[in-house]
């Protein structure tokens, strides 16, 4: 395979290491926020994009992820790779997504435990998979291939979904845990998905926390959920990223962080994008939560009296 | 005789009926307790085809003001079951769109509207195109004047042409916003240069002659071929005001004498 070498970085973009969210949350980043965000002094806090969105030769949409990657820290958080199907990763998408992460340098790297692929057609939907051991083998085949493109690990995203398989025989707490111990790799734990579906399937979304392997999770995402009604008139919970955060996820979130204490966190809203304001202050709430559990910082250096 | 991996097809299963609402839901999939999960996989069905409707919403959305939502809803339904995107990069989908809609039963009434979808598919285009620098309008003026008529120039990745038989620069302009649109006369060709000199895309309409001018330069051919043509089809052609609108639009960004 051969390797081309990344792009050179911009000269105007003196990239700095990528800095470390310690227990700092952030939101998606929208280009209609970047007035906004830019007229104000840079905020605690980190940005993800969708890796997809800044695949392009050029043009703005690299103008405005270099602005804010230039005062904030960065989490590029891929949808398409598609690592949950049964077929090869497409290079070519492996090879683009190897460079965007070469170029912007960012602080987190993630990607989800679902397929979007099938052949040639790309069906825009995190699709589910069946846990067994020949899909185990697979997905940690497809993540190893992804670290090594990449050199660093990812973050794993678990799925919310709508329908199980018959063919199964393991639970997705299982099946997550032997992908981290086979593969190196980290979490993205999402509670709304979680949450979503604990009600979908009809478990307990503690149950479920309780079995995660909580020390690999690198990254927690909430996000809004919508209500519809299942095939036995049951509620059926819509992953759909278009509102605020639920209450019941909201304290499934507080009582996590308490026990376990900080990590990253990122408000997810997609549809019906609110102005910068509201979703900026959804994220303080989670920032409350996360300063709430802070460890006692450290003693500052005091400086003798003059 | 060995067992077929289970559930290896569930790509497979699930792939066959996205996007075709007559089939069943697969028969691997459940609901809790083994139920029936019918509804439950109708939410992927719906996910793949909105979000694909709305991807073809963001690529078109002169085409869908003009349709009006119902409309192109309907005929992005039909286009996306007929041809799902085959990469990705959904910037880059909807490339055969323009044709469907040349070929849609109901839009022909409209015979505009494929040239409006071309114009819109080149702006995005545009937009995503790599980054380099235009051309320096200063770079012209130290070319001899004997030496002009070899000059060829080389096309900045953005540049973009689109012709049209209709006023589909004019239409185009009037629906990407949301401003009133005033009552034009789509009957008058039409033609489009697509640039991107900083960051923003800008179309312009090109004078007569000038699409033919303009698209033999961008196609690396020399100057005096380029002026040849244009002044064949519009005798009136003012090739000094088209060469420094072309590079006062960013469409260049080099010239150099040899055949490249």
């Amino acid at each position: 395979m051969r390797h081309d070498a990344p792009p050179a970085l911009c000269p105007t973009l003196p990239l700095r290491f990528p800095p470390p969210l310690g227990g700092t949350a952030g939101t998606s980043f929208k280009p209609a926020h970047l007035p906004a965000i830019l007229a104000e002094p840079p905020r605690r806090g980190f940005f993800e994009v969708h890796a997809e969105n800044y695949m392009g030769a050029g043009g703005p949409p690299h103008r405005q992820l270099e602005a804010i990657r230039k005062d904030h820290p960065l989490s590029i958080h891929g949808v398409c790779m598609s690592i949950g199907g049964p077929q090869p990763l497409d290079r070519d998408h492996l090879a683009r997504f190897r460079n965007l992460v070469a170029r912007y340098q960012p602080s987190l790297v993630s990607e989800h435990l679902a397929w979007s692929t099938h052949d040639t057609t790309y069906f825009n939907d995190l699709l589910p998979l069946p846990y067994t051991a020949a899909t185990l083998a697979r997905v940690c085949d497809h993540i190893d291939q992804v670290q090594s493109a990449i050199r660093r690990p990812i973050l794993l995203e678990n799925p919310s979904t709508y329908v199980a398989f018959r063919d199964s025989t393991m639970s997705e707490t299982d099946f997550l845990r032997a992908i981290v111990s086979r593969t190196g790799c980290g979490l993205l734990l999402d509670v709304n998905n979680v949450f979503v579906s604990a009600v979908n399937h009809g478990f307990s979304p503690q149950r479920y926390l309780a079995d995660v392997p909580l020390a690999a999770v690198g990254e927690i995402h909430l996000a809004g959920h919508s209500v519809q009604t299942d095939d036995d008139g049951a509620p059926l919970l819509i992953d759909s990223h278009d509102g605020p955060v639920a209450d019941d996820v909201w304290a499934l979130y507080a009582g996590l962080i308490a026990q376990h204490g900080p990590v990253p966190t990122l408000i997810e809203w997609d549809g019906n994008i609110p102005d910068w304001p509201v979703l900026q202050a959804e994220a303080a709430a989670a920032q409350a939560i996360l300063d709430r559990h802070a460890k006692a910082p450290a003693p500052e250096i005091r400086h003798a009296a003059a | 005789m060995r067992q077929p991996e289970p559930s290896a097809d569930y790509a497979a299963q699930f792939a066959a009926a996205l996007l075709t609402p007559e089939r069943a839901a697969p028969a691997a999939v459940i609901g809790p307790r083994g139920n029936a999960a019918a509804r439950r996989f109708n939410v992927y069905r719906n996910n793949v085809t909105v979000s694909l409707i709305e991807s073809l919403i963001a690529i078109y959305p002169a085409v869908q003001r003009i349709t009006g939502p119902d409309f192109f809803r309907a005929m992005a339904r039909a286009h996306v079951r007929e041809t799902p995107p085959n990469s990705p990069l959904l910037f880059d989908y909807g490339r055969d769109f323009p044709a469907f809609i040349a070929a849609y039963e109901h839009a022909q009434a409209m015979p505009f509207l494929p040239d409006v979808a071309r114009l819109e598919r080149a702006w995005l285009d545009a937009y995503h195109a790599a980054d380099a620098a235009p051309l320096d309008a200063a770079a012209l003026a130290a070319v001899p004047p004997e030496r002009l008529a070899e000059l060829r120039f080389a096309a900045h990745p953005a540049t973009r042409i689109i012709r049209s038989n209709y006023a589909a620069v004019t239409i185009f302009s009037a629906n990407r916003s949301d401003a009133p649109v005033a009552r034009i006369d789509g009957s008058v060709a039409e033609d489009a240069l697509i640039t991107r000199p900083a960051d923003d895309v800008v179309v312009r309409r090109l004078p007569p002659g000038g699409a033919d001018f303009a698209s033999r330069l961008i196609a690396g051919q020399p100057l005096g071929a380029a002026a040849g043509a244009a002044f064949g089809t519009a005798p009136d052609f003012d090739l000094a005001t088209n060469i420094a609108g072309l590079i006062e639009a960013g469409a260049f960004t080099d010239i150099r004498f040899e055949d490249a």
